[in-house]
C-alpha cells in the first residue's frame, strides 16, 4: 500500500475541496440514508428487474449511482464521508485502486460461489491483493469485432486486420475506451496484452491510428452502439456481446466475431466498502448478485448484456444462445486480459489515444 | 388602509451579503479549489506546472483549443447572420398581435432536452437519414454524404440552438429602437440601406454583443454536443477534460485544462465588454 506525502498546497487545496464539498452537501442532505443499501454502480445494475426482487426479499432500499470510469466513481467516494456507500461496481482490473486508496473490505470467499465461476474470469491478479479477495468478477465479455453480418463478409471479421483493409474503408467505428482497443491494436500486431511496455507505444500508435484512417467515428458506449444499428456503420472496433446481445430481437443480423489473434476479456467486479455501514446487507446483496438468479437478471440487464461470471445463471435457452453461452470455453482460451498498465505507462496510452482523436 | 414607509435601516451590505456568500460558496471556493489542484501533481499531490505545459508543449492538447475556437467562431458567425434577419423580421414585419406567438415558436427549440436534439440531429444528418435520403430522392447526389459524425454536424446542432437565443436579444434590441432615429436618417436623405448601415445596425451592436458573448460562453464550454454530433473525430477543450476526469480521474491535468479555457472566455470578455450593456438614449 502506498502513502502519499501531504504538501502545504495539496492540504490547502484539500480543505477548500472539503469546504465546497460541505457546502454542496448542505443542500443535498436528505438524499441517502444509512439503513438503506447504497450502491457506486454501473447502469446494468440500476434496472428495476434486478433490483426489485433483491429489495422485495429483504425489505431494503437500494439506493443506486451511475458513474463510468474508474477515476469518476473514485471521485465520488473521495467526496462522500466514509460510510455513505455501500458496495460498488469496479473494473476488475482497477479493483487494487480501491484496495491501495484503503477503501475496500475483504470479501468472505466462504460465503460466494467462487467454484461456480468461469475460472479464467476470476481475475486472481487483480482482484486477490496481499493474499485477500476484495473483489468478486460478476459479469464478463469481450472488447472484439462487433458486425451487421448482412453487410460484410462474415469470415473477414475472423481477422483483426479486416478492421484496416481499404475493403471496409469508412463503414467502421471505433469504441472510444483506449485500454480495450490498444488490447485489440496489441493482439493486430503480434503482442500480448499483459506484456505491453512503453517500448510498444510506436507500434501501438501506428496500428491505431490505421484504424482511426478507416473510420468513421469514434464513439462512447451509446453512440457506437446507435452507429452500429442503424446501419451508419458496418463494424464496431471494441464491439461484443454488449453491443449485439442486447439488440439481437429488433436486429438480429448484428453479431461478433472472436478473431483468429483473439479478443480482449472485459470483466466487472463487486467490491465492499470498509466503513459500510450495512455490511451484512451489502453481503446478501453481493450474494444476490452473484446466485444463479441474480446473475441471469444482470446479464441480461436493459443497459446492456454481457456473459455471466457464474455458470449456474439461470438464463433461459434462448439467451443462453444470443450469448453464445456454449461457446465460452473456447472463446476464453482465445482471448487476453484487460492492458492493466501503471500509472504512468496508463497516462501515455491516453495520452496516445488523444492523439489518435485529433489525428485527421 | 395607509400604506407605510419602510423604515427598516437594514445597512447596504447586509443588502447584498446573500449575494456574496451565493458568489464566495459556489464560485470563488470551488475556483480557488480547482486553480490549487492544476498545481499539483496526479500523483502525490507535490507541486507543479507539468499540468499547464502539458497542455502547451503536446499538440494534441492545443489543437482541441484550436478546435474549440474554430468550431465557436464558425457557429457564433453563422448564428449571427441567420438571427439578425430571423430578428428583423419579427420586430419589424410580424404585426404587433402575432409577435408574442412567433417569439414563443421562435424558442420552441428550448423546450426539447438539449441531448434528446442532439441525437435527433444525428438521426436527420445519418448516412440514412432525412437529409440524405431527400438529396438522393431527388437524384442530386448519387451516395449519400457523411454528414454526421463531423464538425459540420456540431456546428449545425450548436446553430440550431443558438439562432434562438441570438435572435431574442437581437430583437429585443430592435424593439428599443425608438423610430425617431430612422426618421431623421430618412429626413436627412438616407436610404433604407445607409439607414440600416449607419444607424440601426451600429445601434443595435449590443444586442449582437450579448448574444455573441452568451453563445461564445456557452459554446466553448459545451461538451454534449460535439461528443454526440462530432463522431469524436477531433476534440474539442471540454472533451479534453472529460478525458482526463473518466478513468484515470486526473483531477489536477483537467482543472488545468478548465482554467485554460476560462481564461479564453475571460479574453472573450474582454474584447466584447464595451458592448456588454444595453442603453438606449
Amino acid at each position: 500500500m502506498t502513502v502519499n506525502a501531504r504538501t502545504p498546497l495539496s492540504t490547502l487545496k484539500s480543505h477548500l475541496s472539503a469546504a465546497c464539498a460541505a457546502a454542496a452537501l448542505l443542500i443535498a442532505a436528505g438524499g441517502a440514508q444509512a439503513a438503506d443499501l447504497n450502491a457506486l454502480i454501473w447502469c446494468d445494475h440500476s434496472d428495476p428487474a434486478l433490483l426489485q426482487p433483491f429489495e422485495e426479499a429483504n425489505n431494503v432500499k437500494v439506493n443506486v449511482k451511475e458513474f463510468e470510469g474508474t477515476g469518476a466513481g473514485l471521485a465520488i467516494v473521495d467526496q462522500s464521508q466514509p460510510g455513505d456507500w455501500d458496495v460498488m461496481v469496479i473494473d476488475s482490473i482497477d479493483v487494487p485502486r480501491g484496495v491501495e486508496k484503503g477503501l475496500f473490505e475483504p470479501l468472505p470467499e466462504d460465503k460466494l460461489p467462487f467454484a461456480d465461476l468461469f475460472a479464467e474470469v476470476k481475475m486472481d491478479k487483480s482482484t486477490i491483493v496481499d493474499g485477500k479477495r476484495y473483489g468478486i468478477t460478476e459479469k464478463f465479455g469481450y472488447n472484439t469485432i462487433g458486425f451487421n453480418k448482412t453487410k460484410v463478409d462474415p469470415a473477414d471479421m475472423q481477422s483483426l486486420a479486416s478492421l484496416t483493409s481499404d475493403k471496409y474503408k469508412g463503414k467502421v467505428a471505433i469504441y472510444d475506451y483506449y485500454l480495450p482497443v490498444i488490447g485489440m491494436a496489441a493482439l493486430a500486431i503480434g503482442k500480448k496484452t499483459a506484456d505491453l511496455t512503453e517500448a510498444d507505444l510506436p507500434a501501438l500508435k501506428a496500428e491505431i491510428l490505421k484504424m482511426k484512417a478507416n473510420a468513421k467515428l469514434v464513439g462512447e458506449v451509446t453512440a457506437s452502439q446507435t452507429a452500429l444499428a442503424t446501419g451508419e456503420v458496418d463494424i464496431l472496433v471494441g464491439g461484443g456481446e454488449w453491443v449485439t446481445a442486447g439488440l439481437a430481437k429488433e436486429n438480429p443480423a448484428l453479431d461478433f466475431s472472436i478473431p483468429k489473434e483473439g479478443a480482449v476479456l472485459w470483466s466487472q467486479s463487486l467490491a465492499m466498502f470498509k466503513d459500510s455501514r450495512n455490511k451484512d446487507m451489502a453481503l446478501k446483496f453481493i450474494q444476490y448478485i452473484m446466485s444463479p438468479e441474480g446473475q441471469a437478471r444482470l446479464a441480461t440487464s436493459s443497459c446492456y448484456w454481457g456473459m455471466p461470471a457464474n455458470k449456474k445463471a439461470a438464463l433461459t435457452d434462448e439467451q443462453k444462445n444470443i450469448l453464445r453461452f456454449d461457446e465460452q470455453p473456447g472463446f476464453l482460451a482465445r482471448a487476453q486480459a484487460y492492458p492493466a498498465p501503471n500509472a504512468d505507462l496508463d497516462k501515455k496510452m491516453q495520452d496516445m489515444w488523444t492523439e489518435m482523436l485529433q489525428a485527421q | 388602509m395607509a400604506f407605510t414607509r419602510n423604515n427598516s435601516r437594514a445597512p447596504p451590505w447586509a443588502l447584498v451579503t446573500p449575494a456574496l456568500a451565493w458568489t464566495l460558496l459556489f464560485f470563488v471556493l470551488p475556483f480557488i479549489a480547482m486553480g490549487l489542484s492544476s498545481l499539483t501533481a496526479h500523483e502525490g499531490g507535490a507541486f507543479t506546472l507539468a499540468n499547464y505545459s502539458q497542455f502547451f508543449t503536446d499538440p494534441s492538447y492545443w489543437r482541441a483549443m484550436v478546435n474549440s475556437l474554430e468550431v465557436t467562431g464558425t457557429v457564433t458567425i453563422v448564428s449571427i447572420l441567420l438571427a439578425y434577419p430571423f430578428a428583423w423580421i419579427l420586430a419589424e414585419m410580424v404585426p404587433q398581435r402575432w409577435q408574442r406567438l412567433a417569439l414563443m415558436l421562435a424558442v420552441l427549440p428550448f423546450w426539447t432536452s438539449y441531448v434528446v436534439r442532439s441525437y435527433s440531429w444525428l438521426l436527420v444528418l445519418a448516412q440514412n437519414g432525412v437529409v440524405n435520403r431527400a438529396l438522393t430522392g431527388i437524384g442530386l447526389i448519387g451516395e449519400p454524404l457523411q454528414l454526421a459524425n463531423t464538425r459540420f454536424a456540431t456546428v449545425t446542432g450548436f446553430v440550431h440552438f443558438f439562432v434562438m437565443l441570438l435572435t431574442l436579444t437581437i430583437f429585443a434590441n430592435l424593439k428599443q429602437l425608438s423610430p425617431s432615429y430612422r426618421k431623421a436618417a430618412a429626413d436627412l436623405g438616407a436610404g433604407p440601406i445607409r439607414t440600416f448601415l449607419h444607424v440601426v445596425l451600429p445601434l443595435t451592436l449590443p444586442g449582437i454583443m450579448v448574444g455573441a458573448f452568451l453563445t461564445f460562453v456557452l459554446c466553448i464550454g459545451d461538451y454534449i454536443t460535439p461528443q454526440i454530433l462530432g463522431g469524436n473525430n477531433e476534440l474539442v477543450m471540454p472533451q479534453l477534460v472529460m478525458m482526463q476526469i473518466g478513468r484515470r480521474g486526473d483531477f489536477p491535468l483537467a482543472s488545468a485544462l478548465s482554467i485554460i479555457l476560462m481564461a479564453v472566455v475571460t479574453i472573450a470578455y474582454l474584447t466584447c465588454a464595451r458592448w456588454l450593456k444595453i442603453e438606449r438614449a
